[in-house]
């Protein structure tokens, strides 16, 4: 059999499962509106300002740092799996990997990418 | 009858499967474990619910939840507050389902639905026990067993973003917005060292797969964390910031954000968004059991070995009543022993999330950041590096 097809059973059941559990209330709760009730939770007051403000680029500038790292993790899974084939030689090749990693990341800690203040 | 059998053959044969063929075993087996599996995660948050304001309750010398139990009749059972969460989240159901005006229907509707797939993917892909033997098949205790276990578990694991990202967003609220950026920011961040820390164990243990990475760890002193003590450190750091529990809860900061990415999400949304988040801290802490305590295998003694204890002593009794358990029984006891021990250990670690949320002061953001940029992704490379020559030094 192949391993893949628990995979997409279980894909299908979750969302079904998530679908079921989070519309549960909109089928067995009460429906009356009010137009306060509908308002954005703002502690108790009127909305002050919306919602969509600006928001600091540091979010982005972590997400693509994020990326970046993320991929490098995935290629030293792929050289992780084969360790025992290659030896030395992947261990050295890596190494060098590595080195270009850190320069890259002490680049970004030198551009104060990385602080939040 | 026999037509019934032809046409059901016919519409099987269209996925290479038939009527009680081997493989249709197997996913007829699939949707039961599925369901077992799912029903017994429900269960995760009423009593971790239960469990967060009792344990605090005993640490801080107050009495906590102490009378709410179950009445039946002239039977009284007083379990201390339990089955009060059990109510909290029925009447959660029945609650009106409020969409804040000004919401992005669309996303706000979607967004628990993948708050509650992912974890409840992962929890699919975790060996719960050795392989059962059911009628004579052989049918193994983790759902997805695919032999690229920990890529599959980060692959779906970094879909859970996607909840948290949207529901923020789509909430119209500048603290669920802000909430969820934190989140997300936050997940991300810790997505990397976490990734780097299972590196040495696939290094060690030669394999992906969850199931050979536990066979791997037959012998005690072949558990993950004598192996690869600094991975479980990382990794342990990593369980509470991926679920954005205490000391790194600061997406849901009460005193800042309200509840955080789900401030706008009420009745049964708020409990998916709930259940997802207890089922993350399970999924994590079942997962770190596994990868570094040996996963439902007992210390020093195999769990076959017990099993055929266990059943050397039942047959005592059973044998003036004509019953024999055979080979068959040993295999399902030992793959009860092992969810009975992958339970205790995962449990442990759900304990470790209430103790620690109850011991140590939330973080500020700034610091939040710098432990996972600038100490555990350096330190998570190191490790790499450092178990990579130690490992080659002593094997080629």
């Amino acid at each position: 059999m192949n391993p893949y097809l628990p995979v997409l059973v279980v894909l299908v059941f979750g969302i079904v499962l998530g679908a079921i559990l989070s519309a549960l209330s909109f089928f067995m709760g009460p429906k009356r509106w009010t137009k306060e009730k509908y308002d954005p939770y703002e502690c108790g007051v009127p909305m002050v300002t919306s919602a969509a403000e600006r928001m600091s680029v540091k979010f982005y500038l972590t997400a693509i740092l994020f990326i970046l790292f993320d991929i490098e993790t995935v290629f030293l899974y792929l050289w992780a799996v084969s360790f025992h084939q290659l030896g030395w030689f992947g261990v050295v090749e890596v190494s060098v990997f590595m080195i270009i990693l850190v320069t890259g990341y002490v680049y970004v800690l030198r551009r104060r990418a990385l602080d939040w203040d | 009858m026999e037509q019934l059998t032809a046409q059901l053959n016919e519409v099987l044969g269209m996925f290479g499967l038939a009527l009680w063929n081997d493989a249709f075993v197997q996913v007829v087996a699939t949707v039961l474990k599925f369901a077992v599996l799912a029903v017994a995660l429900l269960q995760i948050p009423p009593v971790m619910v239960w469990l967060e304001r009792r344990a605090p309750a005993l640490m801080q010398r107050r009495r906590g939840p102490n009378r709410v139990g179950v009445s039946l009749g002239p039977i009284k059972l007083r379990l201390y507050g339990l089955t009060q969460s059990f109510a909290d989240a029925v009447k959660l159901i029945f609650k009106e389902e409020v969409v804040p005006e000004g919401a992005h229907k669309a996303f706000y509707h979607i967004a628990p639905i993948f708050g509650v797939f992912p974890a409840f993917l992962i929890a699919c892909a975790i060996p719960y026990g050795p392989p059962i033997d059911v009628f004579g098949y052989t049918i193994p205790l983790s759902i997805i067993s695919v032999d690229v276990g920990f890529l599959f578990i980060f692959a779906i694991s970094s879909l859970a973003v996607y909840g948290v990202t949207l529901a923020g967003y789509a909430s119209n609220n500048k603290y669920s917005l802000l909430g969820s950026l934190r989140a997300s920011a936050q997940m991300i961040s810790y997505e990397i060292p976490l990734g780097l820390s299972l590196i040495p164990i696939v290094l060690i243990y030669g394999t992906l797969d969850l199931n050979k990475i536990v066979m791997g760890q037959e012998n005690f002193w072949h558990w993950g964390i004598f192996t690869a003590p600094v991975s479980f450190v990382i990794f342990f750091v990593c369980m509470f910031a991926e679920t954005n529990r205490a000391p790194f809860d600061l997406a849901e900061a009460e005193s800042e954000l309200v509840a955080g990415f789900h401030t706008e999400f009420n009745s049964a949304k708020f409990a998916a968004f709930f259940l997802s988040e207890y089922v993350a801290m399970f999924v994590l802490s079942a997962l770190c059991a596994t990868v570094f305590f040996g996963g439902w295998q007992n210390p020093f003694i195999s769990n076959a070995a017990l099993a055929s204890f266990v059943v050397g002593i039942l047959n005592a009794p059973l044998a003036s009543f004509g019953i024999a358990l055979g080979a068959a029984s040993v295999t399902n006891i030992a793959a009860l022993i092992g969810i009975g021990v992958l339970a205790l250990k995962a449990g442990f670690f759900m304990w470790m999330y209430v103790w620690v949320r109850w011991t140590v002061p939330r973080f500020r953001y700034d610091q939040l950041m710098d432990l996972g940029w600038k100490f555990m992704l350096p330190l998570g490379l190191a490790n790499v590096v450092g178990t990579a020559f130690v490992l080659a030094a002593l094997k080629f």
